[in-house]
């Protein structure tokens, strides 16, 4: 890096001493899950904005990743930290199988078959009881009680995916994603395998969606497949991350899992509970809305329309100063 | 045997409904070259207009097609109008725009039906809701049987009106070549917004003709979805005739299915066929035929 990146290492900054300077537990678990989701936006958004590939599955690689670490406990009887190491790899082995099936198809297709695999994963972790319990769930006991190493490993957790997606991006494997989300028929008459390299970018996608899992397994300490296999809690999720944030940008997902884990939570609590109770039913409605907003008017997201909502701002300035003068 | 020819003749039944489903997520495939992923949310408002016209009224259930129809045809046109066409003009990085923006008006659908009618389950008693008649020691539901023959008289309507008249017509010539038919002075634009209206009508008829068969609650639309779109793939994209016969294989896989291997799996027999039918079969079963 040739100039100092200050709004980066300002935002690093504010959110290392986060924990310290804001005491409360309800705060850092709302830190620590918009930094889980900025690990599962920023992996779906390497396959989906930047090769093109839109997946309305991520779930099956965050159940993946989750289950993975859970079954470590019920069936290995070992600690479910190993899922830290197993799950990435796991669901990069899923990925890679799904990618085999999936990949012959383009555009909708693509994303129609991926809602299908997750809704057969989600069946099979239901039916499945032997294996993975089922509709109860895996319960296991977390390592601590306070919540500022989740915390820290969350953050981690973000900063090596967000730094592996910025290097693969300007690596010349983004090249070749990007080529392909442009005109997959043109990146292959340059000699661009698109299978190969659809499948790298499904594989590191799924990676870090199956850490984000198995570290949600650990922090929460209980899954059943109606959460991790769920297609509107997970994998639609994942997608409005994206898209409110900006496809095919590197801070794009970062900036729309804070905003939508913020939005979830301010409705969920009826405003911090100083608004009627009635309010927290309505932020899927919410969702639903700025989905509609921001697809409809910032078709490219938070950041990727960043210059047009500063556009907007100061026209809007400077028709206030004009009228002012008036 | 009884067993099975009774599973076959349920599944052929449902399959007629369906087949309806399919029908209108076609027409708009077909047209628009998008998924609707609001489908099932559609049907869904369309049973909750119907429910509360018994509620209210007391009024039968298949004489609400009548109010669900026109209902969700206007909602379909208003959606179509004021959300999904504007988007052509929207300059954005996912071609899947339109895609997303009906998963966004799903979400909204439920969430403002769940708002009225809160989240629990409902459901229309009719005099004949459990009524059957026997056949040779199979028993025909009569509810699924009229269901059946309305989908049928539907489906027949919908052929003529794609067949027979010049708005008809003009349908089908903006799902074969959009450009071509804007050459011809087609208004490709009123097309898309008369076609979203369509699909969200047979949409609302499959509704009202499940609600005196099935229950009701406000997320019933997204497996709903599932299916619709999985009988359009298995139909073949934008194939009317598919569509039904989609329709039906679906309806007999899922009881068989049900009877065969265990009512939870039930679902996933439908993905299954889709994904196999995307593998070894992208186009459908109408790539079997030469039509």
């Amino acid at each position: 890096m040739k100039s100092i990146n200050w709004p980066t290492i300002l935002v690093i900054a504010v959110l290392a001493l986060f924990p310290a300077v804001v005491p409360s537990d309800y705060y850092r678990h709302i830190f620590i899950i918009a930094l889980m989701w900025v690990v599962i936006g920023s992996a779906w958004n390497l396959l989906a904005g930047y090769t093109g590939q839109v997946s309305f599955g991520h779930a099956i690689f965050f159940g993946t990743g989750a289950y993975t670490a859970g079954l470590c406990v019920t069936k290995l009887e070992i600690s479910a930290w190993w899922g830290m190491l197993l799950g990435g790899p796991v669901a990069l082995v899923v990925g890679l199988l799904i990618g085999w099936i999936c990949f012959r198809l383009r555009g909708p297709y693509f994303a129609l078959a991926t809602i299908a695999v997750g809704e057969i994963f989600r069946l099979i972790a239901t039916v499945w009881r032997d294996f993975t319990e089922g509709m109860e769930g895996i319960l296991i006991i977390q390592t601590f009680r306070s919540k500022i190493p989740y915390y820290y490993l969350a953050l981690f957790l973000a900063a090596l995916c967000i730094t592996v997606i910025y290097l693969v991006t300007r690596s010349k494997w983004g090249f070749y994603f990007v080529a392909i989300r442009e005109d997959q028929d043109a990146a292959e008459s340059m000699g661009i395998s698109a299978f190969r390299y659809k499948s790298l970018s499904l594989m590191i996608s799924s990676f870090f969606t199956g850490l984000a899992g198995a570290f949600y397994m650990n922090y929460m300490g209980f899954i059943d497949p109606q959460v991790v296999f769920s297609l509107h809690y997970i994998s639609i999720m994942a997608i409005l991350v994206g898209i409110i944030g900006g496809v095919g940008t590197i801070w794009g997902p970062p900036v729309g899992a804070f905003i939508m884990v913020l939005l979830q939570e301010t409705f969920r609590s009826s405003f911090f509970g100083l608004l009627p109770k009635w309010i927290s039913e309505a932020h899927i409605l919410v969702f639903g809305l700025l989905v509609i907003f921001v697809i409809r008017y910032m078709a490219n997201g938070i950041i990727g329309d960043w210059s047009k909502i500063q556009r907007l701002w100061s026209k809007d300035r400077e028709l206030l100063s004009a009228s002012g003068r008036n | 045997m009884e067993v099975f020819v009774q599973t076959f003749v349920s599944g052929i039944l449902i399959g007629g409904i369906y087949g309806l489903i399919g029908l209108g997520m076609t027409l708009i495939m077909g047209v628009m070259k998008i998924i609707n992923l609001a489908h099932g949310q559609l049907m869904m408002v369309a049973m909750y207009i119907t429910f509360l016209m018994f509620e209210s009224l007391h009024l039968d259930p298949y004489f609400s097609l009548l109010v669900a129809m026109p209902a969700l045809f206007v909602i379909g046109v208003l959606l179509q109008k004021y959300l999904l066409n504007p988007l052509l003009n929207v300059d954005s990085i996912l071609p899947e725009n339109q895609v997303l923006m009906t998963v966004g008006i799903g979400m909204v659908l439920t969430e403002i039906i769940r708002f009225i009618f809160q989240s629990d389950y409902k459901s229309v008693k009719t005099s004949y809701s459990s009524s059957a008649v026997y056949l040779g020691g199979i028993s025909f539901n009569v509810p699924m049987i009229v269901a059946f023959g309305i989908a049928l008289g539907l489906t027949a309507l919908l052929f003529f009106f794609l067949l027979k008249t010049d708005v008809g017509k003009s349908v089908r010539a903006t799902a074969q070549n959009r450009d071509a038919a804007l050459l011809m002075g087609i208004n490709a634009q009123w097309i898309t917004v008369l076609t979203y209206g369509l699909g969200s009508a047979f949409a609302a008829a499959a509704g009202s003709l499940l609600l005196p068969i099935f229950y009701l609650f406000p997320d019933i639309g997204g497996p709903f979805t599932l299916k619709a779109f999985v009988i359009t793939i298995l139909g073949g994209m934008g194939s009317t005739v598919g569509a039904i016969v989609g329709g039906v294989v679906l309806g007999v896989a899922e009881s068989m299915g049900a009877t065969y291997l265990s009512m939870a799996l039930k679902d996933a027999v439908g993905m299954v066929i889709f994904l196999l039918v995307l593998i070894f079969l992208p186009g459908g079963l109408k790539a079997l035929t030469k039509v």
